[in-house]
């Protein structure tokens, strides 16, 4: 089975759906000639030219909102926006139209968008290029929120996103598009949306991560393993609609549960996993549900990795936790 | 912005590309710049005879039923005005004076074309086609409502029609109908987008997205800039420093026209050969249709607020539908008797589909949480299964 990295198998499965389905097009800035800033679609451009791999104006509105359009014909577009930073001058047509055509037109239209865009810090890419914008995304009605950890999650969840009858958010955790390597099978295969997945089975502690923040969460549950705690990793995955099963399922066993994001605490998608585990698991908890996410300040430059909710901070919060 | 601004640096630029290549005569005047055209095209003279070279030749009962839908439209509007004062509708949103623009613009789509709507053109909806029984079931937001309630009245949907659906947000749909436009011409259909919104979103993000893209890909899209005077309480001339709407056109790199948008027949012709254009293969064209919005924005709005009733007054004098009838009249297609039974039927119509309406039950409480996708997720279940279970609201049946 072949190696690949996030960013090869991503386009691996963009070109395996492109061959298949000859509605499916990819469109963005710098996606043709140049594959893109992260080398994403790389060769899409040669192999299947510029009605289908289009370089577009340097507009993500007018990305998004001609993508929306392409899709209500009958295309199924893949969008790219270069960095999760710059889609807020989409977010109007994202939220305002994407989310709402099937509902607001009683199932008349339906507009089916990817849209793939990097997201994520440690990268040094300073405030404009390192921001996590999930919860603003999964707090609007409508829109499916996808977040792979490895190369083959990425593979399987984007062929099934691109199936999938929904418009789908696909954030790439871009500081592990060459960091995070594994076996990936040649041809089509798809994961499951709404699914997510036990990477480490333990006991005492749940840890819900996902993204380039999993590695982390897996570097601090094997510290805890030391220390004699047995932690329970759960990779969600997809964001929206939630895996809620997996979660409660793991903090009945537990009775003890961190969420890690690397987004701003407050509002951020570790206080709905929290207050559906209060909701659902609250009779089974032995400890306060804790968040070790990023800070309410905008994403700085020079001291990311602080303000990161990387190893060194999980660790302690297991600890404690584990002890409460 | 007047309608008829100085033209006099545009004339001047005229001389400049007067054997330029797109100097040659064209049937809807002299292009005063390559790409646009600021005197405004007109059909029907002043005199109320009709100009022989850009007479579009509508056969006489398709003047008719023009004629006929621009007044259905009028009396509706007057109508469902009525019953959101008397609290039975909770809104409007109509065409009052500019039903040439509505009308003269979706008369000249072809069957295959696309038309995306802004929210002022149930006109255009029922000219293609849909019955005015599925308009009025969304001004009540009934079960038999297209969208299901979930919107505000005037917020309709028509794909069976080739007709979009209308949302609020301020010029969205101009993408979207680039987007559209773009796809059928990868797919090398032949069809042309339709998009219809007011000269206050030529001051939105996605006027200039979707013009940029349009001219970028030559996408075949017929923007319809209905120039009203007003976006609310803004007047035109606070929209915008350009000598004209039109003129935007030239920064895109595609055609601008501007058309009297009270005369019916000029907007046909100007819409036709603008999707002829785009049907060629020529690329997109932003006409400016100039009109006047007679009535407040919508049910909501107090337009003595913000402008004179002499300004009003003289754009009475305008009226599309008075200018039309009168050259019907001429014709001999029309009198007063044919008049009081169109008014008669429309009305009677109206009342029908209005008392059906209201007798039409409430959407079911579980459609509250259909179509948000394709099938309802286990946190909708638990919150529908809370909605039905729990206490009722008052005011709807249920």
């Amino acid at each position: 089975m072949p190696q690949m990295n996030m960013v090869q198998a991503i386009n691996d499965a963009l070109r395996l759906e492109m061959r298949k389905n000859d509605t499916v097009v990819v469109l963005g800035e710098d996606v043709g000639k140049v594959g893109g800033v992260f080398r994403v679609t790389a060769g899409l451009y040669d192999e299947f030219g510029d009605d289908r791999v289009i370089d577009t104006p340097l507009s993500e509105g007018g990305i998004i909102g001609t993508a929306i359009g392409m899709a209500l014909y009958g295309l199924v577009p893949v969008p790219e926006i270069q960095f999760g930073d710059f889609i807020f001058p989409a977010y109007d047509q994202i939220v305002s139209e994407l989310a709402k055509f099937r509902y607001r037109s009683g199932g008349e239209y339906v507009s089916k968008l990817v849209i793939r865009t990097p997201v994520g810090g440690g990268i040094r890419g300073g405030h404009y290029h390192s921001q996590s914008p999930e919860s603003q995304f999964i707090h609007v009605a409508g829109l499916k929120v996808v977040c792979p950890s490895n190369p083959y999650d990425a593979k399987g969840l984007l062929l099934a996103s691109i199936r999938d009858p929904d418009p789908i958010l696909f954030f790439e955790p871009k500081r592990i598009y060459r960091a995070a390597k594994g076996e990936v099978p040649e041809g089509e295969y798809t994961v499951p949306l709404g699914k997510g997945q036990i990477v480490k089975p333990g006991k005492h502690v749940t840890v819900v991560a996902w993204g380039a923040m999993l590695y982390e969460a897996l570097d601090a549950a094997a510290q805890a393993q030391q220390k004699g705690i047995d932690c329970e990793v759960i990779d969600l995955r997809t964001l929206w609609p939630l895996d809620i099963d997996i979660i409660v399922e793991s903090v009945k066993k537990t009775g003890r549960v961190i969420v890690v994001h690397e987004a701003p605490k407050s509002c951020g998608f570790g206080s709905e996993i929290v207050a559906l585990i209060n909701e659902k698991a609250f009779l089974h908890l032995e400890a306060p549900p804790v968040r070790v996410t990023g800070f309410d300040t905008p994403f700085p430059y020079t001291l990311e990795m602080e303000y990161l909710p990387l190893a060194h901070r999980i660790l302690p919060a297991i600890v404690q936790t584990a002890q409460y | 912005m007047s309608v008829t601004p100085s033209t006099k640096n545009a004339v001047a630029a005229t001389a400049a590309h007067e054997n330029g290549k797109n100097g040659a005569a064209h049937v809807l005047g002299p292009a005063l710049s390559p790409l646009v055209t600021h005197e405004p095209v007109r059909v029907m003279r002043e005199d109320g005879t009709v100009d022989p070279a850009r007479d579009p030749k509508l056969s006489d009962d398709r003047l008719v039923e023009l004629y006929s839908m621009m007044v259905r439209t009028r009396i509706i509007d007057e109508r469902l005005v009525t019953l959101q004062r008397q609290g039975r509708i909770g809104f409007h949103i109509g065409s009052l004076g500019e039903e040439a623009t509505i009308i003269g613009s979706a008369a000249a789509a072809r069957p295959q074309d696309w038309i995306f709507p802004c929210y002022r053109e149930f006109g255009a909806l029922l000219l293609r086609g849909m019955p005015l029984q599925s308009y009025v079931d969304n001004m009540f937001g009934n079960a038999n409502d297209a969208v299901r309630g979930r919107q505000m009245p005037d917020h309709y949907t028509g794909k069976p029609y080739h007709f979009g659906s209308v949302s609020s947000p301020i010029g969205t749909q101009i993408t979207q109908a680039v987007g559209f436009a773009w796809a059928a011409k990868m797919k090398k259909d032949d069809l042309v987008t339709l998009v219809y919104f007011g000269e206050g979103a030529t001051s939105s993000n996605e006027f200039h997205n979707g013009a940029n893209f349009a001219g970028v890909f030559k996408t075949p899209t017929v923007f319809l800039c209905r120039n009203n005077g007003w976006a609310i309480s803004i007047p035109a001339s606070k929209q915008s420093a350009s000598q004209t709407f039109a003129d935007k056109a030239v920064a895109y790199g595609i055609r601008g026209v501007r058309v009297d948008g009270n005369d019916v027949l000029a907007v046909y012709l100007a819409t036709r050969e603008a999707i002829e254009r785009g049907s060629r293969g020529e690329g997109s064209t932003l006409l400016e249709l100039l009109t006047y919005r007679l009535s407040g924005h919508s049910t909501s709005d107090d337009p003595k607020a913000y402008r004179k009733d002499t300004e009003v007054e003289a754009w009475k004098s305008k009226d599309p539908n008075v200018r039309f009838r009168g050259w019907l009249e001429r014709r001999g297609l029309w009198n007063d008797e044919k008049q009081t039974r169109l008014e008669e039927a429309a009305a009677a119509e109206l009342q029908a589909c209005v008392q059906a309406a209201e007798k039409a039950p409430t959407p079911t409480l579980e459609s509250m949480f259909d179509d948000v996708y394709a099938e309802l997720p286990w946190h909708l279940r638990e919150q529908r299964d809370e909605l039905v279970r729990g206490p009722r609201a008052k005011g709807h049946g249920h």
